[in-house]
């Protein structure tokens, strides 16, 4: 009789299985990769070597020495616990710290638009008291220029009704204003010292915020080459709210992580977060060999840092608040081992 | 990899401002610093490196180096040991009149 082992399932509980249970829940994540993002499946060394690091029974997995990656990150400086300035601070002097990020605590890029001189005033001061390269980092949050909270039309209270050229022509105006409050969030970045700016969680207004960032990014590049901008995602799966919405001719409605990578560097980024969401309803090691199977044909053709976001809810690191530490790990040695990633 | 405490920082910093795929910004960093790029990992290496270049490093009340330089006047010394432009470094020159 095979011994149960201890392991998580996506929402943080723990679940034991078998290393057999394990093996069909990594054949199975890979299949539902392939079957869903048409990549190429994992190979069986690769399977293998998954399963060895979610079957061990170790607290704490780690890469071999020599192998490890930089590790970014959002939200070090949103006064967690002191000031901004000293959160960031903390962060590097606690923590190690590879990088820095000052952010607004809403995070969203509509809401600075207001507070901006004060938000670069934050950053230039910061700046004199770190050493870590530091980026400012918003989520375009596209959804927040459209009614009630915004000026323009609701494409998702349009669409419904089947007003979809109303729902586009809504969406396209958002896109819009938020390229341009993304451009001057830059503008007055730059000039405060940022090293980089961060977009973040982008696309989950589904391709108009895409489109949105992607445009940004690229005049924003056009402006200050030497300004960082790392562009992550907030799905594996670009939604189709507009739908014919292009960059560089390809269609963003339903791009994969291979494809975001495309147009990401087409349009001038410096580093790209590429996520795959958790199943909650499914083990760790499931979560793992599909997220895996989906991100690997992105390293193919890489010519910028890949950071995959490993975090709650994405990267096989449990929908749960405070994400175990044990499935942490594994998800970052897996990623680092097999898809031999710039970054986390 | 460590931040600070090693060499993480300076990794980092090419792969964000210069978009430098891992290997890449680790060996143009190793290659500056005259070390191997295992070694931008290792706390105990980089401890002496940063220190020999004026670095910046992590400081507590048991362990000060008010004689070596830290924070903007570190970066100083990154910008200049790496042969790459930092953006808060170039605007401190600007506006105290070191341009």
């Amino acid at each position: 009789m095979e011994t149960a082992i201890p392991t998580r399932m996506g929402d943080g509980s723990i679940a034991r299985m078998t290393r057999s249970e394990l093996r069909a829940d990594i054949e199975d994540g890979v299949a539902q990769a392939v079957r869903r993002a048409k990549v190429e499946p994992l190979g069986a060394d690769e399977r293998e070597h998954l399963l060895d690091i979610y079957a061990s029974p170790a607290r704490f997995v780690g890469v071999d020495l020599g192998d490890e990656i930089v590790l970014s990150c959002d939200g070090t400086g949103m006064k967690t616990h002191a000031t901004r300035t000293q959160d960031l601070q903390s962060y590097e002097q606690w923590m190690g710290a590879d990088l820095l990020e000052l952010c607004p605590g809403d995070y969203s890029l509509k809401v600075i638009r207001t507070i901006l001189p004060y938000e670069a005033q934050r950053l230039h001061d910061a700046l004199l008291c770190t050493i870590a390269p530091m980026q400012y980092g918003i989520m375009p949050n596209l959804g927040l220029y459209a009614k009630d909270d915004g000026p323009c039309e609701n494409w998702s209270a349009l669409l419904p009704q089947g007003k979809i050229a109303e729902a586009r022509t809504a969406a396209e105006g958002a896109a819009e204003m938020a390229v341009a409050d993304a451009v001057r969030m830059a503008d007055v970045m730059w000039e405060a010292g940022a090293d980089a700016i961060d977009f973040d969680t982008t696309g989950a207004s589904g391709d108009p915020e895409f489109w949105a960032t992607l445009r940004a990014t690229e005049l924003i590049h056009e402006k200050y080459p030497d300004l960082g901008i790392q562009l992550g995602m907030a799905g594996e799966f670009v939604l189709g709210m507009h739908g014919e919405l292009e960059y560089d001719g390809k269609r963003l409605a339903g791009m994969w992580p291979k494809q975001q990578l495309e147009v990401v560097q087409k349009a001038g980024a410096t580093m790209y977060g590429p996520v795959v969401n958790v199943n909650t309803g499914k083990s760790c090691a499931w979560n793992m060999a599909r997220a895996l199977a989906m991100v690997k044909p992105c390293m193919q053709i890489a010519e910028i840092p890949v950071h995959m976001n490993v975090g709650m809810g994405v990267g096989a690191v449990p929908m749960f608040v405070h994400p175990p530490g044990d499935a942490a790990c594994r998800a970052a040695k897996a990623c680092v081992d097999i898809l031999r990633l710039d970054g986390l | 990899m460590g931040g600070i405490r090693a060499g993480g920082d300076l990794v980092a910093r090419m792969q964000m401002t210069r978009g430098m795929r891992l290997k890449q910004a680790k060996e143009y960093v190793a290659g500056k610093l005259g070390v191997t790029p295992f070694d931008l990992s290792d706390v105990a290496a980089m401890t002496d490196v940063r220190d020999e270049h004026g670095f910046g490093r992590i400081h507590s009340y048991a362990i000060s180096h008010p004689w070596q330089a830290n924070l903007i006047e570190a970066k100083f010394n990154i910008a200049r040991v790496l042969d790459v432009p930092v953006n808060c470094v170039e605007k401190f020159k600007e506006r105290t009149g070191l341009l």
